[in-house]
This record gives structure tokens, sequence and C-alpha cells, in this order.
């Protein structure tokens, strides 16, 4: 497909890393000469340089030909002006990143005019996710399938874990709830466990897990859960005032550490019932005087991702359980995993996912429609929830007779309220919803594509 | 350095090359001339060197690929595909020095098309056509073949680096997002081109074996003919065929290209077309009128000065008359017209006419510079401010040019020969025209230079393909070390 991504910022890096991976013809458009020449050399992509929202440009970048037009440069204004050319200019779809909270009605409101396809706003979704995280503190991370009744959630095998050394076939008797193992990173290296794997300390297991099901699997575990009461925040920008809102919702007490007067100012107007704390987070006198011992978890937001970094290996020194860290460029991700701080939390590469996600749903368009997609282990796999219709083979065939791909792990299969874990006796109808995972190279669109031609 | 990656690349490369034989060792066991073991043999070595290079060189995918990787690829690609290509001539004997036989596969690749062979008909067909094919091949460039056929890494933009070490031009850029398609839309074009030539070739009564070579040579801009006299014995339709074609080809590609998005008026007013078919136009006039007390009628001068014009501007090097016999002005103008060279992105060589707009409006800026000390001027073309990067690129290629075709005139001239004869003989393999003035003459061949010379103008040759800087940069010890 002709994609072609307005503003070469973060998250527009991270789509044209995924959308190039995938085989789009990518252009991007950018008015600085200098990002552009880094991503031609990295990339297989045109560039375009100039202003996004300008007819010329657009023009120039073929816009009237294009399938998808994203705008993700940093101004919401230029966003939707540029998607509101584009599409006049007769692209077929546009997407536009618009992260002002203000204008959530106005899209609403003006959704036929816009001729928006979609909006992504990366705060809200990271708040989102980290409100997600704190809600079971113990795993380190959680995405969600077939609206929140099925889990793929990360937990670390630590020294102390009853995990450790088990042999996966006898897992269901350790731990006495029904769960599947989707994948396990090790080091560097991602692996679809077979009943024969043998856990090791320092793993990450991502276990498929019912919603309903994942206190139980803490409390065999012996791990009980833990209860975050109260949060402390370091750093007050968009994905905080989110994030607060949510969790006061919840009844967690909050306290905000931020450095600029103006924005405390703001976020004690709003949140009058909050502590706001004016300070440089980053100086461990500060952390130290506002008790940084004592609270049950910290989230790092501070627009630097070396703060962030120390700050949170600091929490994790003075003893916070649960540590929650921003970091913008995920390229690092692989360094971070052991260093002790905790989730990782990338804004720019969850809304590129969902991205990802649209763009696939795109292609096949009159297919089984991809409802979900999210990278877990250090982007080396992907889970995906597909929605079955009947373009899809193999329908009621047991999953023990279908000839999957290698690397293909069908997790569980949702019909109306039930979900089942998938065993070989599975089978999926039409109207069901299919959780596959994926740790090989192939792109799946279709449900059709995890079969073995 | 991702030498384990280059190596791959190449081992491909070789496959390919010995795939491309393919159609001259045909002709071989057709004609039963003995060659056909000869082409085999090569083919075999070909393949044994890249199953060595695969095994070698596993594919190691965690890594990247940078300038650096693409720089080194081209150039050790094209030392490797000339010195296997040389090996089917020294095998069958007909050109038993591996010198010789290596200036005259580098000339073919090259397009430059200068000849150590003092009698070309005495050659085999299966060789002349392989000498031919290497024009078609090196024309438009082997790796962008390569880049066409073969999918290279997805999302790198290694490919990109490729292309721009092998194209010729300051600013050598994609046609569309995909760097396959590209290369698919380039080489598209090409081949639809030459299939025009040829069928128009065919009509004209040229022999079919003939017409296939001659249209490789035009398409390339190489040169390399099969009769002695070059395309002077041939109907003025072929040699007007011939003309048109040769200036079709020394056209930026990505100006068809345009016109087949029907963009005409960006077409219209490009520059460089502009300037390239000026310069054209003025040179055919001029000649013309020198010429015209040699050859009487206005119609047969305007013939041979349009067929020299167009032959030498676009590098390519076929002659219909013996041009060191006209006068000293005309024989100027062509000297002049083989250092202006054809245009960027085109298959010819020499210094490049979007070079030459760029190095005039550069001088009349610095002209108004020092007379107004603190104006500020972008240089435009085309409607585009140019990069400053590329301007100073230009103007250290401009550099690296002249002090490198003046230390091969004189390396060159350790053979004691006239000194037309060196300067034009380095001009004409420098920017790969192939015949130069007076000794090295469209009548005479390169088989009097003495073994010295040749290995000098072979790789003239190359750094007039390669545009000098990815063959410099291998000598560099950083290219070998990233570290460094």
């Amino acid at each position: 497909m002709k994609i072609i991504i307005v503003g070469d910022g973060k998250v527009g890096l991270a789509l044209t890393r995924q959308l190039s991976k995938e085989g789009h013809d990518l252009t991007i458009v950018d008015s600085n000469p200098k990002v552009l020449n880094d991503n031609i050399e990295n990339f297989d992509i045109l560039t375009v340089e100039g202003n996004g929202a300008s007819m010329d440009t657009l023009r120039r970048a073929d816009a009237p030909q294009a399938d998808l037009v994203i705008a993700a440069t940093s101004a919401d204004e230029i966003n939707l002006l540029c998607c509101i050319t584009a599409k006049k200019l007769g692209a077929a779809h546009t997407i536009a990143r618009v992260r002002n909270p203000e204008y959530t009605e106005q899209l609403v409101a003006l959704r036929e005019e816009l001729g928006l396809s979609m909006t992504i706003n990366p705060e809200y979704s990271a708040a989102r996710e980290i409100f997600h995280i704190l809600q079971f503190p113990n795993f380190l991370k959680r995405d969600t399938f077939a609206k929140g009744r099925v889990e793929i959630v990360e937990m670390r095998v630590d020294e102390k874990s009853p995990l450790r050394g088990v042999v996966l076939y006898r897992l269901q008797h350790t731990i006495g709830v029904k769960i599947l193992i989707a994948a396990v990173l090790r080091g560097e290296e991602v692996a679809i466990p077979t009943g024969n794997f043998v856990l090791q300390e320092g793993d990450h297991v991502f276990f498929v897990a019912k919603t309903a099901h994942l206190n139980k699997l803490l409390r065999n575990l012996g791990i009980g859960k833990q209860r975050v009461r109260q949060v402390l925040i370091v750093g007050g920008g968009r994905i905080s005032r989110h994030l607060i809102y949510r969790l006061l919702e919840a009844g967690i007490h909050v306290k905000v550490i931020e450095k600029d007067h103006a924005k405390c100012l703001q976020l004690a107007s709003i949140f009058p019932q909050i502590s706001v704390i004016e300070g440089d987070g980053s100086q461990q006198n500060v952390l130290r005087s506002q008790g940084i011992e004592h609270t049950d978890a910290i989230v790092t937001l501070t627009n630097m991702d070396e703060e962030n970094v120390v700050i949170s290996m600091y929490a994790h020194y003075a003893g916070v359980k649960k540590i929650v860290t921003k970091i913008g460029r995920l390229e690092y991700g692989s360094v971070f995993t052991d260093m002790g701080i905790g989730s990782i939390i990338s804004p720019k590469e969850r809304c590129s996912a969902d991205i990802v996600r649209y763009v696939r749903a795109m292609q096949n368009a009159e297919g089984s429609e991809i409802v979900a997609l999210y990278h877990i282990a250090n982007d080396l796999a992907e889970a995906m929830e597909f929605r079955v219709d009947d373009t899809v083979r193999y329908l009621g065939v047991p999953l023990k007779d279908i000839p999957l791909r290698n690397n293909i792990l069908i997790a569980c299969v949702t019909r109306g309220n039930e979900t089942l874990l998938a065993n070989g006796d599975t089978s999926y109808r039409v109207g069901d919803a299919v959780v596959v995972v994926s740790t090989g190279q192939h792109m799946i669109h279709h449900l059709n594509d995890i079969y073995a031609e | 350095m991702n030498i384990k990656f280059v190596g791959h690349t190449i081992s491909y490369l070789l496959i390919m090359e010995a795939l491309l034989m393919l159609p001259s060792a045909v002709i071989a066991i057709v004609d039963q001339d003995g060659t056909a073991r000869c082409f085999a043999a090569a083919m075999v070595l070909l393949l044994l060197a890249a199953a060595l290079l695969h095994r070698l060189c596993r594919r190691n995918t965690s890594q990247q690929y940078y300038a650096q990787e693409g720089f080194v690829t081209v150039s050790l690609a094209w030392v490797f595909l000339s010195c296997f290509g040389a090996l089917p001539f020294v095998f069958s004997g007909q050109i038993p020095s591996f010198i010789d036989a290596l200036f005259e596969t580098v000339s073919g690749f090259t397009t430059t098309g200068a000849s150590i062979l003092t009698n070309v008909e005495s050659l085999s067909r299966s060789l002349l056509f392989w000498r031919s094919f290497t024009h078609w091949l090196g024309g438009m460039g082997i790796l962008v073949f390569m880049l066409a056929i073969v999918p290279m890494g997805k999302e790198s933009g290694y490919s990109l680096h490729l292309l721009r070490a092998e194209s010729p031009g300051p600013s050598v850029s994609k046609l569309t997002p995909r760097m396959g398609n590209t290369a698919k839309i380039l080489y598209g074009l090409y081949l639809l081109m030459t299939a025009a030539c040829l069928i128009l070739y065919l009509l004209g009564g040229m022999p079919v074996f003939e017409a296939f070579c001659h249209a490789f040579g035009t398409a390339g801009t190489g040169g390399f003919g099969v009769l002695n006299d070059s395309m002077g014995s041939y109907s003025p339709y072929i040699q007007w065929v011939t003309t048109i074609f040769m200036a079709l080809f020394g056209i930026n590609f990505t100006v068809y290209f345009l016109l087949i998005l029907r963009e005409y008026c960006e077409v219209l007013m490009d520059e460089e077309l502009r300037l390239y078919l000026g310069i054209m136009v003025a040179s055919t006039l001029l000649i013309t009128w020198d010429i015209l007390p040699l050859y009487h009628t206005l119609p047969e001068s305007l013939r041979y000065a349009a067929f020299q014009v167009s032959s030498i501007m676009t590098t390519t090097g076929y002659s219909t008359a013996d041009f060191t016999l006209w006068p000293a002005f005309s024989q100027m103008i062509l000297l002049t017209l083989m250092i202006l060279g054809a245009s960027a992105g085109s298959t010819g060589g020499g210094l490049k006419i979007a070079r030459v707009l760029l190095l005039l409006k550069t001088l009349r800026r610095n002209i108004y510079q020092t007379l107004r000390p603190h104006s500020v001027q972008a240089i435009i073309i085309n409607r585009r401010p140019m990069d400053e990067q590329i301007i100073q690129n230009t103007n250290s290629y401009l550099s690296a040019y002249c002090i490198l075709n003046l230390v091969a005139m004189l390396l060159i001239s350790l053979d004691e020969f006239p000194f037309a004869t060196n300067v034009s003989a380095v001009l004409a393999c420098f920017n790969n025209i192939g015949p130069g003035l007076e000794l090295a003459g469209p009548a005479c061949n390169f088989s009097f230079f003495s073994p010295l010379s040749k290995i000098v103008l072979t790789v003239a040759m190359l750094l007039g393909r390669l545009e000098i800087f990815p063959l410099l940069s291998m000598l560099s010890r950083r290219s070998w070390n990233r570290s460094l």
C-alpha cells in the first residue's frame, strides 16, 4: 500500500520502522532535511521536504494516489489541516495524531467534515496502559483481548519464584489455574515453548489467562496480590493528567513532583485532592523528602528518558515495589530489560502498533478483521486478535488437525461470553474471536496467513 | 565494516554473471567455434567462486549496513565482475594476455568501447556478443539489475547506497519508495528502448547478430562494434537511427519516468535536459559548418557531424568517419564534449551535464559574491534550491577528476607517444568514450600501449564509470575498519 507519513519525529520513526518492515511503499514528509536524510539511509523509503499541511507538498508526495496519510507532527492543528487537505486531494484514508484533550469533543462532532479514519493519542493510550499495569503490579505488562476477558501478562521469573526450574507440562500442577504460556523471552531470543521447556531464572514469561483468573494465579504462585494505594508520579505532563484522572477514580492517592511552577499550579487547580510538589524529581533529596521508600508505586514521566531511567533505578534501590518507566526511544529497549526499572511504557510504540493494526485491517477489507495487535517481548513477538468470518479456512477443525506455520500459537478462542484456552481439541467457527501469538518474521494480515501451505 | 554482508551480495552477483554468460554460450554452441568450452569453464569458475564466498560469508541479519558497505560492495563487485568477465577471452586464446582481456572487459562493462583488438572481425561471434552484452549490463549498472530481480533487505536503506554508488550523477534519488520498484522501472525503460532500437536496426536491413550487438552498444552508450570501421559502412538510415538513439540514451532516465507520469511541463522545464540538447545542437551546427569543405553537400556533412557529436557527447564512441582528419576546430569541440559527457542518471559517462550546470551556477554565484560580499544566494536548479553539500561534493569531484586525469596522463606519457595521443587516450578512457585523437583515434586502437599504460587506462575507465569516490574510498583504511 502507498502510505504517506507526515512528521518525522519519534512516532514517525516508529511507524516508518514498522510499516517498512511490513513491505509498504512509504513516503515521509518533513520540513527538516536532516532527519529525512538520516531516515532515507536507514530505510527503503522516499522523502519529501516541505510543510506537510500544504497542498503543494502533499501533491509532491503523491497524496492523491495514497491509500493512507498519517499526520504525526507535534502540532494537533497541523495534523488536522494535513488530513483535511490530503482527503481533499484524494487520499483514501487519513489518520491524525491529536493529543489535546480539549479537541476531543470536536473530533466527535466534526467526524464527517474532517474525514478522519482514525485519531491517535499516544499520551492517552499510555496513561491507560500505565493504569492497567498499576491494577496488577506483579505483572510487567498487560495486554487485553476479547473485550477485556483475556489477557497476556508478562512476568519475570526471579530467584524466589516457584516457577523457577518448572517443566512446562507440570505447570498446571504447580499453579493450579488454567493458563497457557504464549512465549518466553530468554536473553535476546523469544520462543514459543513446548511441553519439555524448563523455565529458568531471568526468563520473561508471557501468560495467556482469563482476566478473572489473574488473582488466583498470583495467589497460587505464592505472591499474593499487592495493592497500590499511593502512587508517586514524577513529571506533570499530558500523560500524568490522563493518568491522575484514572487513579483518582480508582481511589488511589497521588503525589506529583513537577519542576515547572505553571504546570504545578495547573495540576493543583484541576485536581485539588492530590498533592503537587514543585521540585526537581531527578534530585535524590527531593525524592527522599517525599518519602520515596514508603510509596507503593512510582511512575516516571519526565520528558527525558535518561532522567526517567535514573529515577527508576534509584527507586528500585530504595525498595519501591512497583516501578513504571516511560521511555520514548525504544531502540534501547533490550538494554533495559533487567535493569530493575520495572515496566517500560513507550507511548510512541503503542500508538504505532495501533496504526499498524489499522493498516493490516485495511489490507484485507473484505476478510476476517484484525481487532487487536500488540508487540510483546521487546518487539520480538506479536499477539493478535482476529474476528473469524466465513473467509477463514479450517472452520470447525480441531487444532491438532490444523497445519500451522512454525512460530505460531493459537492462544485462545472466545465465543460469546465463553473463553477457551486453546488445546488440541479446540476449534473455532464464524463469529468467534481468536488470539494468535506469532514469533516469526512472517506478517500476518489475515487468519489464513497462520496456516502452513 | 560488515565484510560478510559485502561478500554475500557479491556472491549473488557472481551467480548472476554466470547466468548472463548463457546467451553467449548458446551462440558458441550454435556456431561450433570451440568457444563453448571457454564459456563453460568461466561459468563453472564463477559458480565455484560464488559458492566459496557464500560459504565464507553467511548472512548476518542482526547487523546494519551503511554507506561504507554500499561503496565497498559496488567497487569490489565491478572489480570481480571484470576479472571473471575477462576469462572467456583468455581461455579461447583469441586475446591471450590477461591484461589485454581485462582491458577489453572493463572497457565493455564501463561502456567505454576502447579496444585493443587490431582486427575485430577475426573474433568469434560468441565473444563479440559477450563483449557487446557487457556494454548493455554496465550501462544501467549491474547492481541495479540485481536490485531489480533479487529482493534485498526489506527495511534497510542499504540498497540506496548501492544505487548512489553505481548510478552516475551528483544527486541520485529514487523514483518510487521501494528500491526494488525503482530498479525495475529503470530496467523496464532501458529494455523497452533497447528493443525499439533493435527493431529499427532490423528494419534498416542490418543482419540480426549485428543488430543485437549494435543495439547493446548504443543502449549502454558503449561503442564496441563488430566491424573494423565501426558504423561507417552502414546506410545513412541506420546512422541516423544510431544518432538519435545514442542521444536518447544520454538523457536522464528520470525524464522518461516523468513522461510516463505525463508530467510534460516538468520535462520541458528540466534545465539539464535543455542544456544537454542545447550543447548537442550547437556543436552539431558548428562542426557541420567546419567540415562542409570536406564533404561538399550539407546533408552529408550534417549527418557526419550529428553522428559524431551524439556519439562523443553521450560517450558512446561509434564513428562513421575518421574525425582525426577533421579540422582542428572540430576536433577541439569533440574533445570538449568528451569532458562534458552525458546527462546524470543516463547510461553515458563524462563529467555529466548536471555537474557542469551546477559548476557554472556556482561560478556565477561566487563572482557575484566577490562583488557584493554580504549577499546570500541559493543555487536553484529546476526551481528547487540545491543542497550546499551537493555543491561541495561537485566541487571536490571536479578537483579529484582533474588530479586523477593528470596523474593518468603522466603515467601514460612514459610510453613516449605524441602529446595529443596521451591526453585524448586518457580522456577517452576516463570519460568512457572509446576513441580519442591522433594515434588513439577511431581508425586505430589501444593495442600499441605498454602493459603499464593499459593497466592505468583500465583503472581510469573504472574510476570514470563509478565516479571516482567509491573506488578511492576503498583505498582508505577507514573503509575497512568501522571503529577508525
